[in-house]
């Protein structure tokens, strides 16, 4: 991206006056239009660049203004224990959710890259990507459809023998849920929506290997597994690792899936009975039936920025990851 | 020196045997042709492997109650082991490693399809029978209640209601959005490659445009509504005629422009850097002005890939149910008014009729429409996604002549 300067028309107006051009050259003489197009087009462009700052800095001001409400009462001052009290249950519920749902997807998503990259005909890996990728094209609230009516009854038999058999674990204590409907059931199908994301950041990452490397590899004697081993995983740590705090960010705000498959209630131990519930769910839940500028709504829209505080910092690592890898790497 | 001496053989790459010092002067008889094929198994081991597997696996369910999930997992499970022994014996450890490893991949892909093709296939076969009821896509629910539902499931009487104005709705908040998002993601994506230098400002666009692409859908409907609640209110107190309440299409299109604008700037940017600086430099040599070179070489260069990201964009937002759920609320009837009143959206009436049935007891009918719902935001989804990428194979500028 190195452009000669004089190509460039001015974006600032003080440096317009600097290059004057002789009035008699005819390219620039009928070309008053010009300039001003230049200004407006290129003020246009800052605008919109602009208008992203504000937006995301105004999503920040009015979640934070109207959660105000949450932890703040006229009467008794600040009630900031009580919204903790609040809040708790539900954030330990979305961490186990999206912990069920990572601790699931990750090894099937980078089976499923390595496949695609180093196992797959070369021919056919490019359809079988879009495979892949069709699997996020579906919206959230047909997964929870699924996940309600076809997973969770199909997982109650599991269940049940969990429980025979497993029971003495705190994990698979308590009465087995008859409907399927419970947070290990959520926690699949948010697996399963997560899985393209990582597939796809794994994918891309495994197939920049060195070529070099990979033959290298192979010609000491690997055989293909031990040059995966030794060649694309050190390679693609960095990358696996962000694919996965990625698709972590994106369990940790899936609303409807959640929504529709778990039957919510208090927080417990057990994955298999009913219970535990969700920050996005609740909200989902809740937030229509909230009257406006009541304390339940600045509750909900609270707990909605501590979402949104969570995503922020997994994402923000997920980047700050890929972009140090990309410094030593070499890729790119 | 010490290469010349000891012949690298099959034995010594094994690991296994020890390397025939003693045979050093002659060629190792593991390296003639012959003896490559020692060290392999025939091609048809692997059927003939999972064929054992399938029918012990038969045999062990059979054992414990049989049904078609465990046979299936027994099978894998099988085949994984007696192949790793397989390869043991016949070849060697690192080989038989290498052949887990390889099923295990081969186990993962099959896997990740399970989840596909169960939900297209429940989809499908759960929907058509919804869709194919006369006026599911021309009426909406008007009319339609708890005694209506009743009167479907118990008498046999066809359901009522359909999916018009759920329809409406989903077109107008996308269209919208899509309005307000495609200029402003644009723009600020010319902003990045075109103008920007690596400054402050742009490296905080790039952030901001990260952090967005990772706020949670449910946050962006948060924030639409509180925007126009705290807009409605300032509008109110000016003595300006606006709505009393912010439940209404337009607020949710702002919340999905918030979640669809940094997915257009991702995939403008991304197709306007690959635009090659020779053009740009040609159009300037020629004494085009620089905006009109942005228009007229740059974003006609690059205008397949940006119409493929916007449909694609468009697909992704269609689908969303929860910003529109706190931001636009659900009606019965059609609503084509963007600034007033409630407006249902396709994703938000499939969620609807699953967790609050028209009849709590008649769930029946509620689900069906449901479900063919879901078979039409499927396949709107599936078209908007083929679309994308039909237009960015068609459209794709010319390579030849360059």
């Amino acid at each position: 991206m190195t452009r000669s300067g004089a190509s460039h028309p001015p974006v600032k107006p003080t440096d317009q006056s600097g290059r004057q051009e002789p009035a008699t050259n005819p390219l620039t003489t009928s070309d008053s239009g010009g300039v001003m197009g230049d200004r407006v087009f290129s003020g246009v462009a800052l605008l919109a660049g602009a208008a992203i700052l504000v937006t995301l800095s105004f999503v920040a001001i009015f979640l934070s203004f109207n959660s105000v409400g949450a932890v703040y009462r006229e009467e008794e001052g600040l009630i900031l224990e009580q919204f903790l009290e609040y809040a708790y249950p539900l954030v330990v519920g979305t961490l186990i959710a999206s912990l069920i749902a990572l601790v699931l997807a990750t090894p099937v998503a980078v089976g499923v890259a390595l496949f695609v990259s180093h196992f797959a005909p070369p021919r056919l890996s490019k359809s079988i990507g879009y495979l892949i990728d069709l699997l996020a094209a579906i919206p959230s609230v047909v997964y929870g459809a699924w996940g309600m009516s076809f997973l969770g009854p199909a997982l109650v038999p599991v269940y049940g023998w969990l429980h025979q058999n497993l029971g003495f674990i705190p994990l698979f204590a308590g009465a087995p849920s008859q409907t399927g409907r419970t947070i290990f059931t959520a926690g699949v199908v948010l697996g399963v929506m997560i899985l393209p994301i990582i597939t796809s950041v794994c994918r891309e990452i495994f197939i920049q290997t060195p070529k070099l490397h990979e033959e290298a590899a192979l010609a000491l004697g690997a055989t293909r597994w031990e040059m995966i081993m030794m060649a694309v995983f050190p390679f693609a740590r960095a990358g696996i690792i962000s694919g996965v705090m990625l698709g972590l960010g994106r369990a940790l705000g899936e609303t409807m899936a959640v929504a529709l498959v778990l039957s919510p209630g208090l927080l417990s131990a057990s994955l298999i009975s009913s219970g535990n519930s969700t920050i996005p769910a609740e909200i989902a839940l809740g937030f229509p039936e909230a009257p406006p500028g009541s304390e339940r709504q600045a509750q909900l829209i609270a707990i909605g920025l501590v979402l949104f505080i969570i995503t922020l910092i997994v994402n923000m690592t997920a980047r700050w990851i890929v972009n140090r890898h990309k410094e030593f790497s070499g890729a790119n | 020196m010490t290469q010349t001496q000891q012949q690298p053989t099959l034995a010594v790459v094994d690991g296994t045997a020890e390397p025939p010092r003693q045979q050093a002067r002659e060629p190792s008889p593991l390296l003639r042709p012959a003896s490559l094929a020692q060290n392999r198994v025939p091609w048809w081991t692997s059927l003939v492997v999972l064929a054992i597997a399938a029918v012990l696996g038969a045999a062990l369910s059979a054992l414990i109650s049989f049904n078609l999930a465990l046979w299936l997992v027994l099978t894998a499970v099988l085949y994984l082991v007696i192949s790793y022994c397989v390869t043991r014996v016949k070849v060697n450890r690192r080989q038989a490693t290498d052949k887990m490893w390889a099923n295990l991949v081969y186990l993962a892909f099959v896997i990740a399809l399970l989840p596909l093709v169960s939900v297209i296939w429940s989809v499908t076969s759960t929907g058509i029978p919804g869709l194919l009821e006369s006026g599911f896509l021309a009426s909406d629910m008007q009319g339609v209640d708890g005694t209506t539902d009743q009167r479907s499931q118990e008498e046999g009487e066809p359901v009522l209601g359909g999916i018009r104005h759920a329809l409406v709705g989903s077109l107008l908040i996308t269209l919208t959005a899509t309005s307000i998002s495609v200029p402003i993601g644009l723009m600020t994506s010319i902003y990045l490659v075109e103008y920007a230098r690596g400054g402050t400002l742009s490296r905080a666009i790039t952030l901001f445009v990260d952090v967005m692409t990772g706020i949670p859908s449910i946050v962006a409907g948060l924030f639409g509504a509180a925007a126009m609640a705290w807009f409605l209110g300032v509008g109110n107190s000016l003595g300006l005629p606006v709505p009393t309440r912010s439940t209404m299409g337009i607020t949710a299109a702002i919340a999905l422009s918030v979640l669809m604008i940094p997915v257009v700037v991702r995939t403008t940017e991304e197709m306007l850097r690959v635009v090659p600086n020779e053009l740009r430099e040609a159009s300037y040599a020629l004494g085009v002005r620089k905006w009109r070179t942005i228009l007229k070489v740059v974003i006609p260069t690059a205008i397949s890939g940006i119409a493929a990201g916007v449909t694609l964009a468009i697909a992704r937002v269609i689908g969303e149910t929860a910003p529109i759920l706190v931001t636009a609320g659900f009606v019965v009837s059609n609503n084509w008014n963007l600034f007033q009143g409630w407006m249902t959206a396709l994703p938000v009436y499939i969620f609807r009729q699953f967790q609050n049935p028209t009849s709590p007891n008649f769930s029946d009918p509620s689900h069906q429409r449901a479900w063919a719902a879901a078979l039409v935001l499927i396949i709107i989804v599936m078209g908007l996604n083929l679309t994308a990428r039909l237009i960015a194979t068609i459209f794709a500028p010319k390579k030849t002549g360059r």
